[in-house]
């Protein structure tokens, strides 16, 4: 790695109103430390080329905007320093497996009509609790493991781009969604392994995952959709071998007896739905 | 939902191979593959050409004759190296895809250790086993014979 | 359901093949090495006409044959067609190809199959 003052960014561009394809284009820009990849994003817009696109946020990799193709491998453009890619250029290109909107915006609507499709959320089938709440479920803290790795998915899409699998089949729900199914299967509270088996026992199920790992490999989050995904293969193949146990579903928990409430916390306010 | 016309990014079958700076298990899928899709067009000519047997020992011995010579030879070799990698990588597939030998889910923290980590023994010791194999293999056909 | 159950079998098939494409192998390829010489009684070559016989005069041999076809035809054709439905062919191609394996898995399956109870009789009666 070298200590130059200065640093080379090769960006993807692409305008849909003037490209015919996308192209690359060089900016060189001063290298600072600490730099970030999206802090020299930010140099580039402010003092080279005003027409640059990207998304970004929250700048401290929990929003999952900025992911995009950082030297050849999906990342987190906010969340990798230019000192560690021990490289002379940064190539930056939009998420690959997603058609491009312009430069390095990626379009992930596909990605979270996947995550839809397979119910990211707690289903109950006590309809009357879950409408109107007495309290809350109860989980132990064993059972918060089985899922909480999983829970910390920012939807960023990089390991959609790196999926092999994604790279050539659109109609493959891909890593996210279906890490997301088993993190709600895996949910004690949850009751809708039936109702998310109607799809993942099909083709959009995880059976065009044939672990190449590289999902895995790119989360920036270490959420390992690989494993989630074997897990729910797992959790499918013994459900179809009539050998599944189904965890018992997490009652509403004893509200505690003793206890005061403190007077200076105030009521919660008045539902409005 | 909003409706917009992008341009077209997928890397298609150049992503089994050459997407980027990836990883051994990546190669190994792409290999697994290869060698399945030798192993089953292989298989539907071996089905054909072994069941001259029923038609008598002429039939069976023509056939034989057919497939003979240094060049099936070698295509015969190049089967059992497929077999070999195959069916080693196969027996890793079928506990790693069954959720076994990935670990289990955990906390997350930074420097991250995934199931790919969790099964590399796994998937460097069948690669080891398909060498030995395919030693085993190469003293037979070219060594012994 | 359809991939959920074709899935598992395509798994079981994999060990189902791993005991006896393992069997099939030693006894074809790896015979020197294992002197397997009760598979193959009369010396020289596995596939000399002989030794086709002697394997045949067994109800072991058939009868593997038989499982071994039937696993390796579905395991192979499942995951070929696998292979090619990732590469994402329109929906006619793809309800194509899964029609067409499954009358060449059928096909096949059928005339190993009567080659395997044909050459068993013809051994018993040499």
């Amino acid at each position: 790695m070298s200590d130059a003052k200065q640093i080379l960014y090769r960006v993807r561009r692409y305008d849909p109103a003037r490209d015919g394809a996308p192209r690359w284009q060089d900016f060189t820009i001063p290298r600072t430390p600490g730099m970030t990849v999206l802090d020299g994003l930010w140099t580039i817009k402010q003092t080279l080329d005003a027409t640059l696109a990207w998304r970004a946020s929250c700048r401290m990799g929990v929003c999952g905007s900025c992911g995009m193709l950082v030297n050849g491998r999906p990342r987190l453009a906010c969340n990798t320093q230019v000192s560690e890619l021990g490289a002379d250029v940064v190539a930056l290109a939009p998420l690959p497996n997603f058609d491009i909107i312009r430069d390095l915006v990626p379009d992930l609507a596909p990605a979270f009509d996947a995550h839809q499709a397979l119910m990211p959320f707690i289903v109950r089938e006590d309809v009357q609790e879950r409408e109107n709440p007495t309290g809350e479920f109860g989980q132990s803290a064993e059972e918060l493991e089985h899922y909480l790795q999983f829970s910390y998915c920012i939807k960023c899409g990089c390991c959609m781009a790196a999926c092999p699998t994604y790279a050539t089949d659109p109609s493959y729900s891909g890593p996210m969604p279906l890490a997301q199914a088993h993190r709600y299967n895996a949910d004690t509270r949850d009751e809708g392994f039936r109702n998310r088996k109607e799809t993942l026992a099909g083709e959009r199920g995880p059976w065009r995952c044939h672990f190449a790992g590289e999902c895995s490999r790119v989360c920036p989050k270490g959420v390992d959709p690989a494993k989630a995904i074997q897990l729910m293969k797992r959790e499918l193949v013994l459900d179809y071998l009539r050998l599944r146990r189904a965890h018992a579903s997490a009652p509403v928990a004893p509200k505690p007896k003793d206890g005061k409430r403190r007077p200076d916390v105030p009521d919660a306010p008045a539902r409005t739905v | 939902m909003l409706k917009v016309q992008g341009h077209p990014n997928r890397l298609g079958v150049r992503g089994w191979a050459v997407g980027g700076r990836w990883g051994l298990e990546r190669y190994l899928y792409t290999l697994h593959r290869l060698t399945g899709v030798g192993l089953i067009l292989y298989l539907l000519l071996h089905i054909l050409v072994t069941s001259s047997r029923a038609f008598g020992q002429a039939a069976w011995e023509a056939a034989m004759g057919r497939v003979s010579g240094p060049v099936f030879h070698a295509g015969e070799y190049l089967v059992f190296a497929a077999f070999a990698f195959h069916a080693m990588n196969g027996i890793r597939l079928v506990l790693v895809e069954l959720g076994f030998g990935v670990g289990k889910p955990i906390e997350p923290v930074y420097p991250y250790k995934t199931s790919v980590d969790f099964q590399r023994s796994l998937a460097v010791g069948s690669l080891v086993l398909a060498g030995v194999l395919l030693v085993l293999g190469t003293l037979d056909f070219f060594v012994l014979d | 359901m359809r991939d959920q159950k074709l899935w598992t079998w395509h798994v079981l098939a994999g060990l189902v093949i791993l005991v006896f494409l393992g069997l099939h192998m030693t006894v074809m390829h790896l015979d020197k090495i294992f002197e397997a010489e009760t598979l193959n009684p009369s010396d020289g070559k596995p596939i000399d006409w002989a030794n086709v016989v002697a394997r045949g005069k067994t109800l072991f041999f058939p009868a593997t044959y038989v499982v071994l076809l039937a696993a390796a035809l579905f395991h192979g054709l499942y995951g070929l067609r696998g292979i090619l439905l990732e590469l994402g062919p329109a929906a006619g191609i793809q309800r194509a190809i899964s029609v067409l394996f499954v009358l060449v898995g059928a096909g096949l399956f059928v005339f190993g199959t009567w080659a395997a109870i044909m050459s068993h009789g013809l051994a018993k009666a040499l």
